[in-house]
């Protein structure tokens, strides 16, 4: 028997096992999020999919979904929460998009332009971080990166090479690389890793193909994150 | 007596936790006592020998606070910087310790004979100020102690060869009841277990209204009743005692545990635990700042086992085998979160887990896991000897039994204080001797803030829950800095995992900067209350879901605070342009008035 749950009134259909997210993506509705993606164990950890689930606020992509949960998830103020999680992480690192190769291309940017997020708000933290050129084909831009580990669990579970990790902790947290000198080139990370292919933001970046796709014709560039999907499912686009 | 070469540490560390990765932990934190540090040769020794990855091994060392890759000094001394101890004088004694070693605050002597720095709370608030020496407490460093420490760090004495009286901590109990006051004899609760069996003592502990006492008050037995049903193979369930006692103002686990009764009553209280849900291992994870407890708790382990009271066939029931293995931890507030608890006994970093499923169903390694509070166990143990009705005659209907409070700050008798549940604050207040109160934080810097009109209300589950931090605060204090000093622990102690929390911490605390001096407009107020709110709602775990609290209940209560320190401007900038100058000024070497911007800014 085929269990059903609400989405903003919508009846969403699931099976036992599967998440709210599961659930709505299979049924092509859209719920913001950053470090999700359905190929790995979800993590829960960038918020943006918080919805409040029969009036608790609850991660969408880690709650298991049940018969007869009311989800709200489109409503203005968990918009506006959303709005302020995506300033916060825009005002973590440094990310200037005009000047970012990724521009277009991110996730990060995409999901801003959906939540109707204008101005970063906060005061800018402008960390000093530094830029890992050391791989022949790839630059590590730490300044962008969103901690959403999924270049983790990528070469982790899919790769089996675990290249990435976490250290540091609270806003001190940051990645890091698995190899003696702390550096890309260090380790066996190749284009052809899932790892590669993940990032939503431009802190993993191919080299010597940075505006092949010129800007305005980019994932993002014309149809809005809801209706396109993830970064990792449009690598064919990038390059 | 050298040091040990690198390899030589982490080939003791093996020998002493075995091959296994999930002792991690414990293993760099033995290196680091025997080293001062985790040099590359002991990361690259683990590496090999356990299979992880090295990623995994720095990774650890960067989250725990007390683990690092650069040498600290000989001693290495942490000062004790909780508002409580602040209010003590502990920036004063830091300032001293500085002047007299020639070390500032922060950093490691050049000659390698000391670190100084600063750290949370290390539970000796009734005993201010305090500091940990290569994690060894002191407490009350005053005149002629600081002088002796001062003396001993620059005659090099062997921490080891230090006078014993300087690491005597006192019990200062204050009033005792129900827990406090039982006489009951060792092996009391094993016996009545193997007397009336596990289902009748489940009722017992039913009818007791027992509910836990680390802060969220879960019923036991419905806790212990989860991990019973839980399926597990054969009777491979857990049992951790949560002696982490991170939030600020709380010591009475501390002292518990030292009070060698106790301490055999808590052990007590577990195995219990482990016969009535069928467990075979047991951990106590003992908070890194209580190292001084180590070896007592370990010789009372080693008795129990002589004794027959843990090991196989305990206290004669044939079949029921359970050890206890001590944990300790290495600097982080979150590891007393259940599931980041669990986490760091695998040897990983504190990150809370999801929830559900939870520790009952799925904890250590997997497996059906109870976790609980000191005094719950103790109180568990004590029930099942005397009864449910002996627990309920204290305290109200929803919160039977009795709560030990650690009471600190302006008052004049500080010290451990055991209560029936249903207590007014007043009453606490009178009996320590607190005067011209103007605040109350209750259950630490993750709890309330409480103005006198409020003072009638009561330490209960049903109003004001604790895990028993219990700070006061007279009028001669300037809360901001209460609120400031909190807002800075959880700074220091988010672990980073959600965008709310690590990034809101740190947010707020710009944000309370600017309004301490003076900078703030109304806009940052509206700031501060969006960010409190939105990691209420959005974060992860309890950590950043408390942090704002005593933000918000100050906006709320004590809306002065902020508002006699706005500026008279609409809108100040976020930017400080005089700070960012800073540069220019070092660079040219210039200091002098004119080359700052004006404090009311350009
Ligand atoms: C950030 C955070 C820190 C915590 N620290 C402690 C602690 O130091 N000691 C403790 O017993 N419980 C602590 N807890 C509560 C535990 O998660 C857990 O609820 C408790 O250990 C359960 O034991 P009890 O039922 O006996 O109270 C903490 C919770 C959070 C969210
Ligand atoms: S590098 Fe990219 S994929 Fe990896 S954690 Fe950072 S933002 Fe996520
Ligand atoms: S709320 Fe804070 S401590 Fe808890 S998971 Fe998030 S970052 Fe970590």
């Amino acid at each position: 028997m085929i269990e059903h749950f609400s989405l903003d009134g919508k009846r969403i259909p699931f099976q036992p096992g599967q998440t709210i997210m599961d659930a709505a993506m299979q049924a092509g509705e859209y719920i913001p999020h950053l470090c999700h993606n359905p190929e790995f164990r979800p993590r829960g950890s960038c918020r943006l999919c918080v919805v409040r689930a029969n009036g608790r606020s609850v991660a969408a992509c880690t709650s298991p979904a049940r018969e007869g949960l009311e989800v709200e998830s489109d409503t203005p103020d968990i918009q506006a929460d959303r709005r302020s999680l995506l300033q916060m992480l825009f005002v973590e690192g440094n990310h200037l998009c005009p000047a970012c190769e990724k521009s277009g291309n991110c996730q990060l940017q995409a999901v801003a332009y959906y939540c109707g997020m204008l101005a970063p708000d906060f005061t800018h933290l402008y960390p000093v971080r530094e830029l890992d050129g050391s791989h022949p084909d790839f630059v590590l831009d730490f300044n962008r990166c969103i901690l959403c580990e999924l270049c983790v669990r990528a070469s982790r579970d899919a790769d089996a090479k675990g290249v990435f990790g976490i250290s540091g902790r609270g806003i001190g947290a940051h990645l890091i690389v698995n190899a003696p000198s702390g550096k890309l080139g260090d380790t066996d990370f190749d284009p052809h890793d899932r790892a590669a292919q993940v990032c939503p933001v431009g802190a993993i970046l191919p080299k010597h193909k940075g505006y092949d796709v010129p800007i305005g014709r980019r994932i993002y560039d014309r149809k809005p994150v809801s209706l396109v999907g993830d970064v990792a499912d449009h690598q064919e686009d990038m390059s | 007596m050298s040091a040990p070469s690198p390899e030589q540490a982490a080939g003791t560390q093996l020998e002493r936790w075995g091959s296994d990765s999930d002792n991690l932990l414990q293993m760099l934190i033995g290196v680091q006592a025997a080293l001062g540090h985790i040099p590359e040769a002991a990361i690259r020794r683990f590496e090999a020998a356990l299979g992880v990855g090295r990623a995994r091994i720095e990774g650890l060392i960067g989250f725990y606070a007390f683990l690092h890759h650069r040498p600290r000094g000989r001693f290495d001394i942490r000062v004790a910087d909780n508002i409580i101890e602040r209010m003590r004088g502990s920036r004063e004694l830091a300032e001293a310790l500085a002047g007299r070693l020639g070390c500032p605050p922060g950093e490691t002597r050049v000659d390698g004979r000391l670190s100084l720095g600063y750290t949370p709370c290390i539970g000796m608030s009734d005993q201010a100020p305090a500091l940990l020496v290569n994690g060894y407490a002191i407490p009350a460093v005053e005149h002629a102690r600081l002088e002796q420490v001062v003396a001993l760090v620059e005659a090099n004495t062997p921490l080891a060869d230090w006078p014993p009286e300087l690491f005597e901590v006192a019990l200062n109990i204050q009033r005792k009841d129900l827990l406090l006051e039982a006489a009951v004899e060792d092996g009391a609760a094993l016996a009545a277990l193997k007397a009336s069996g596990a289902d009748a003592l489940m009722q017992v502990l039913e009818a007791s209204g027992l509910r836990g006492r680390g802060g969220a008050g879960f019923g036991l037995a419905r806790k212990w009743g989860f991990c019973r049903q839980a399926p597990a193979e054969a009777k491979r369930r857990v049992v951790v005692c949560n002696a982490d006692e991170g939030e600020p103002g709380t010591f009475k686990d501390r002292v518990l545990m030292q009070d060698p009764q106790q301490a055999a009553r808590m052990f007590e209280g577990m195995t219990l635990c482990a016969g009535m849900v069928g467990a075979d291992s047991g951990f106590l994870y003992l908070r890194g700042e209580y190292r001084n407890l180590l070896e007592p708790l370990e010789r009372e382990l080693q008795r129990r086992r002589d004794a027959g009271l843990l090991g196989k066939n305990i206290a004669g029931i044939a079949g029921f085998d359970f050890d206890i293995a001590i944990h300790l931890g290495a600097g982080a507030y979150i590891c007393g979160e259940e599931s980041a608890l669990i986490e760091s006994l695998e040897g990983k970093r504190g990150n809370p887990r999801d929830r559900p499923p939870f520790p009952v169903t799925r904890g250590y390694l997997g497996r059906p896991t109870v976790v609980n509070n000191v005094e719950t166990f103790i109180a568990a143990a004590l029930v099942a000897v005397q009864g449910a009705d002996w627990h309920r005659a204290r305290g109200t209907e929803h919160s039977a039994g009795t709560k030990i409070l650690s009471v600190s700050g302006d008052c004049a008798r500080p010290g451990i204080y055991e209560y029936p549940f249903g207590v007014t604050l007043q009453q606490i207040l009178d009996d320590c001797g607190a005067a011209d109160t103007q605040a109350v934080q209750i259950a630490g810097a993750a709890g309330r803030t409480i103005p006198p009109d409020e003072f009638q209300r009561r330490v209960a589950f049903e109003d004001l829950g604790t895990a028993g931090s219990f700070m006061i605060f007279d009028q001669s204090r300037d809360l901001l800095e209460m609120v400031r000093n909190f807002n800075d622990f959880f700074v220091h102690e988010s672990c980073g995992f959600c965008t709310p929390c690590r990034v809101g911490t740190t947010l707020m605390q710009k944000t309370l900067a600017k309004v301490s001096r003076g900078h703030a407009a109304p806009m940052d107020l509206d700031t501060l209350r969006r960010i409190g709110e939105l990691m209420r709602r959005t974060s992860h775990c309890g950590l950043g879901a408390t942090a704002p609290l005593s933000v918000l209940d100050t906006l709320d209560k004590f809306p002065a605070l902020y508002r006699d320190r706005l500026s008279d401007r609409g809108f100040v900038p976020g930017f400080d342009l005089d700070a960012a100058l800073s540069e220019a000024r070092a660079a040219s070497g210039r200091d002098d008035p004119r080359a700052h911007l004006e404090g009311d800014g350009v």
